[in-house]
């Protein structure tokens, strides 16, 4: 029996524009948490800075609202001290891919347990709308002052190579599906990234909600034609196993994917690579008691406050009389 | 001839790569196995190979805490080293030097410094001589010095006979017997070596076994080419305690094990990092018999930088581990956006902090105390933290233990300063006493205390008190979902931009640090030494302690009374307890490895009383007892300037 999605709402006053992409984000998040029936305790959202950072005051979970790119190594620091907690990290394409790309790289290469989110909009929107790392080049939305003179990051491509083991796309305003995406993420064990197109109504008048469901363009009996198409809707097969011949075919098929832009943009999941381990897993080699005894939960003190860490080991090993 | 005893400077150097460090390392564990006491320093390059670099060992019957200028016995191999250290030798020390090398001309020292390079021209010229190695032993030997010739190259031919193995897999025993010569004029019994020996090489038998031969050979090449009796001698004596000999490095790591820190980051850094790989190589540790499971573990995370370093262990802080990072200047700049977040959050962390030659890049390997003020005021606005420096190893382990108890009971960030001094300092050592060791939590709910306190399962994190802080809950803990934000916040931890709030919260955690200054007693904010009455006010944090305890007992035995305020607690600067201590005295003088005297500085700030002199040093190398004790002379003689700047050190 799913939660109620009313349980993962908070009545802090919601200050994003109307029409806001973030909208059906957050929806979806509150939708995904309830339909898998977590205990709100037991999940800590993340979020770095800009209007997509404000989901983790109206989710009631564990909220934290960290600084402009750096969720990531705070998330990562929360879920590798109490292993037992559902963590997702939300954040814009300015805030993960721009000043906090290096994080957004390093992360992918650890595969930590976790869910990362952004809200991809193309444009710095609560500082009024300046060019962001995947605003394409030579575009020039409407409070730009000149055309974007940067060519736009791929961010699913970017995950590839970074080593994210789940990568998706989802677009904001398709909830039932953003809604299984994100339950997909969390299920996944490892690093899961999930790049939302998320118009924003108020800075990026080129990448609309109308431009993304193709009312600019009509098919004969003018109805429009959608840009945004499912992938699973064509066939694909995002899961990698084990073997390498089929690694490489899997590979080969993300890039051709993650490459359609414009007429045709895909969303789904492109990837899920079964073939590595979690960072979890490869600290439980080194010490095997992790799960049980994580960072958060090792009992420091005994009784009276003494400490629990006997030193005798460490001072033999350093003994000179 | 009146032999000294159990009390000299050894010091060896080389180049870097070729073994130096490992040489050292055995003289000083022989001498700590026979019960003397130990204080090593070690100097090298931010280089991996070839370049100078040296370690100073002190032996004593007794602790001694501070490097010395004045050399008894030099080990050398290479002919740099005795370039650069021969004119520190002391008239009746002693050189051992290979004499293959003695023409070697000083224009053919490639790595050596122009500007050593014509300091040591002019000293040449001046003295008539000509420019070999040779040409400089023969200067000192003029004044005294003992030199005695080890032809490494012959000794290692003849081991290789002995042993039957080829000449280059013994190269590396040259060092073991530079070690064992100087060990040999010494006096020093050859079974301490051979315990040192099986102490570093552990289950290596036949490395052990090809170096006790090759400190064989060097004993008996000195006994039958050295007949007189050498100036010092070392001889076992009793210790009457169980004793470690570690670095500072070590110190803080031991410090947190046992603090149960359970989460250190890193991203490597001189001359930080040691501490880090030594935590990760002993990751896994037991625990005592009453915490019943038996073992316990501290998760290393090396991050790709500072900025990850401290967000993760905040990260970690938040979800209930006790979290710290460790880092030196520039990743301590990279880290303060994350250092304000922990202080505006309330977050305990604890940051350790081992200066080095700053600014920007610097002097990476070498020493200073010049982040004083920066670790006082870094980040933007006013976000309150804890300062504490520690003045040696002992304190480097209990100030490590102290960080984590005030970072939770206060809540805030606590910065923990040391220096590249005591990071590579190395040191005997009565085993810790941790029997009287308390770990405060603080204000930590356990889940039965959140029950009550929630509201509707939710939590006021920030919830407003009279001493600032509040109750505590970590992330996961039923009935304390709570929201945290690096904007300004409710007390639920929601953003506000009210200013009525904004004052309340701006209070709330401005408050926490005159509870602390309340809370902390006297004797964890600063030591007093010495005459409590004396005319002389010496005034220090930090490194320097050792070399001014010991220069303090150089002017007392002149019958100069000397008083020393050593400030541990940093920020808040207790300073009415520094004032009281300063008042009264005829002459105040502060030192300080800085250029501005950044203590100083701020006494006169926050108290008015303006310090009469300035030692300060900022040439990267440790504070030695010699220079401090002439530069207290002069200044107590009225003979100095009102700042005397300290220089020695190669």
């Amino acid at each position: 029996m799913a939660a109620s999605v009313q349980e993962f709402k908070t009545e802090v006053h919601n200050n994003w524009c109307p029409g806001c992409g973030d909208f059906g984000i957050l929806n979806s998040i509150q939708m995904a948490l309830a339909q898998m029936d977590l205990e709100p305790h037991r999940v800590a959202l993340f979020s770095g800075i800009g209007c997509s950072a404000k989901t983790v005051h109206y989710v009631k979970v564990f909220g934290t609202h960290t600084l402009h790119g750096r969720v990531l190594p705070f998330a990562i620091g929360a879920k590798l001290a109490n292993p037992a907690l559902t963590v997702i990290a939300v954040g814009g394409d300015g805030d993960g891919l721009g000043i906090g790309a290096g994080h957004f790289v390093n992360a992918g290469r650890r595969n930590v347990d976790l869910t990362y989110i952004i809200y991809d909009n193309g444009v710095y929107g609560l500082t009024k709308g300046q060019a962001s790392p995947t605003l394409k080049l030579g575009l020039q939305t409407k409070s730009l002052p000149q055309p974007n003179v940067n060519e736009g990051i791929n961010p699913l491509l970017l995950a590839l190579s970074a080593g994210y083991t789940f990568i998706a796309r989802g677009y904001a305003f398709d909830i039932p599906h953003l809604v299984g995406l994100i339950r997909q993420a969390i299920e996944h064990k490892g690093s899961a990234f999930i790049d939302v197109l998320q118009p924003c109504p108020t800075y990026n008048d080129l990448n609309t909600k109308d431009w993304y469901g193709g009312l600019d363009r009509l098919d004969a009996r003018g109805k429009p034609m959608p840009r945004v198409y499912k992938l699973e809707e064509q066939g694909y097969d995002p899961v990698m196993r084990p073997s390498a011949e089929e690694a490489h075919a899997k590979l080969l098929q993300f890039i051709e994917r993650a490459l359609e832009w414009g007429d045709r943009i895909p969303i789904g999941v492109f990837l899920k690579n079964e073939t590595t381990t979690t960072f979890e897993e490869r600290i439980l080699r080194r010490i095997p008691f992790y799960r049980e005894s994580p960072p958060a939960k090792r009992p420091i003190l005994n009784q009276g406050g003494s400490p629990t860490a006997d030193l005798t080991r460490f001072f033999e090993e350093l003994r000179v009389i | 001839m009146e032999r000294r005893i159990n009390h000299l400077n050894w010091l060896i150097g080389g180049a870097q790569g070729s073994g130096v460090d490992s040489a050292a390392t055995m003289f000083a564990k022989a001498c700590a196995f026979g019960g003397l006491h130990i204080y090593g320093q070690r100097e090298y390059y931010s280089n991996i190979m070839g370049e100078h670099s040296y370690y100073q060992v002190r032996v004593s019957d007794r602790p001694v805490y501070a490097t010395s200028d004045r050399i008894d016995v030099l080990v050398t191999f290479d002919a740099e080293t005795v370039f650069l250290h021969a004119r520190d030798v002391v008239p009746q020390g002693g050189i051992l030097y290979d004499p293959k090398l003695s023409e070697t001309p000083l224009d053919r020292i490639p790595a050596m410094t122009e500007r050593a390079r014509e300091d040591l021209r002019t000293f040449l010229a001046e003295h008539g001589a000509g420019d070999t190695m040779e040409d400089l032993l023969g200067i000192v030997r003029d004044r005294g010095a003992k030199l005695f010739a080890v032809p490494y190259e012959e000794l290692i031919e003849r081991l290789s006979e002995m042993l039957g193995e080829p000449i280059s897999r013994l190269k590396k025993t040259a060092n073991t017997m530079a070690v064992a010569a100087s060990c040999a004029l010494l006096q020093y019994e050859i079974s301490w070596l051979e315990k040192a020996l099986s102490n570093i090489f552990r289950d290596k038998r036949r490395v052990i076994e090809m170096n006790l031969r090759a400190c064989e050979l060097a004993y008996e090449y000195m006994a039958t080419n050295f007949e007189d009796p050498f100036s010092c001698a070392l001889k076992p004596m009793a210790a009457g305690e169980r004793r470690i000999y570690l670095t500072g490095n070590q110190a803080v790591a031991l410090g947190k094990v046992i603090a149960g820190c359970s989460f250190q980051t890193y991203y490597p850094i001189s001359p930080a990092t040691d501490e880090s790989v030594y935590l990760e190589a002993h990751e896994v540790f037991s625990l005592n018999a009453g915490a019943g499971e038996g073992k316990g573990a501290i998760l290393v995370m090396q991050t790709e930088d500072e900025i990850s370093a401290i967000n993760m262990a905040t990260g970690a802080a938040l979800a209930g581990a006790r979290a710290a990072t460790s880092t030196s200047g520039p990743g301590f700049s990279l880290m303060i956006e994350g250092l304000g977040f922990a202080a505006m959050d309330e977050v305990p962390l604890v940051i350790t902090l081992y200066q080095r030659g700053s600014p920007s890049t610097g002097m990476p390997t070498r020493s200073e105390q010049g982040d004083l003020r920066f670790a006082i005021h870094a980040g933007h606005g006013e976000a309150p933290r804890l300062v504490l420096a520690s003045g040696d190893l002992q304190e480097a382990f209990y100030d490590t233990i102290r960080a984590f108890n005030w970072a939770e009971r206060f809540q805030m960030p606590v910065i923990h300063l040391l220096d590249k001094a005591i990071a590579s300092s190395s040191q005997t050592h009565p085993v810790f006493d941790t029997s009287s060791v308390v770990i405060d939590r603080g204000q930590l709910l356990t889940d039965e205390e959140l029950a009550f306190q929630s509201s509707n399962g939710a939590f006021k994190a920030f919830q407003l008190t009279q001493t600032g802080i509040s109750p505590r809950v970590v992330l996961g803990q039923k009935f304390g979902i709570c929201w945290r934000t690096s904007d300004e916040h409710d007390e639920w931890g929601h953003i506000t931009e009210d200013p009525v709030v904004r004052v309340a919260m701006m209070e709330k955690r401005m408050k926490k640090l005159e509870t602390a200054a309340k809370e902390i007693p006297l004797l964890e904010k600063l030591n007093v030494f010495g005459d409590s009455q004396a005319e002389i006010a010496l005034l220090s944090w930090g490194s320097p302690k050792g070399a001014i305890l010991e220069a303090m007992e150089r002017l007392a035995k002149e019958e100069i009374p000397t008083r020393f305020i050593q400030v541990r607690l940093l920020w808040p600067l207790p300073a009415e307890e520094i004032a009281r201590h300063l008042r009264g005295a005829g002459q105040k003088i502060a030192i300080e490895g800085n250029f501005s005297g950044q203590l100083a500085g701020l006494v006169r700030q926050l108290t008015g009383i303006a310090m009469d002199h300035l030692i300060v040093k900022y040439n990267g190398r440790p504070m030695s007892v010699d220079e401090l004790y002439e530069a207290l002379k002069q200044i107590i003689k009225k003979g100095a300037p009102e700042r005397v700047v300290l220089t020695s050190g190669r």
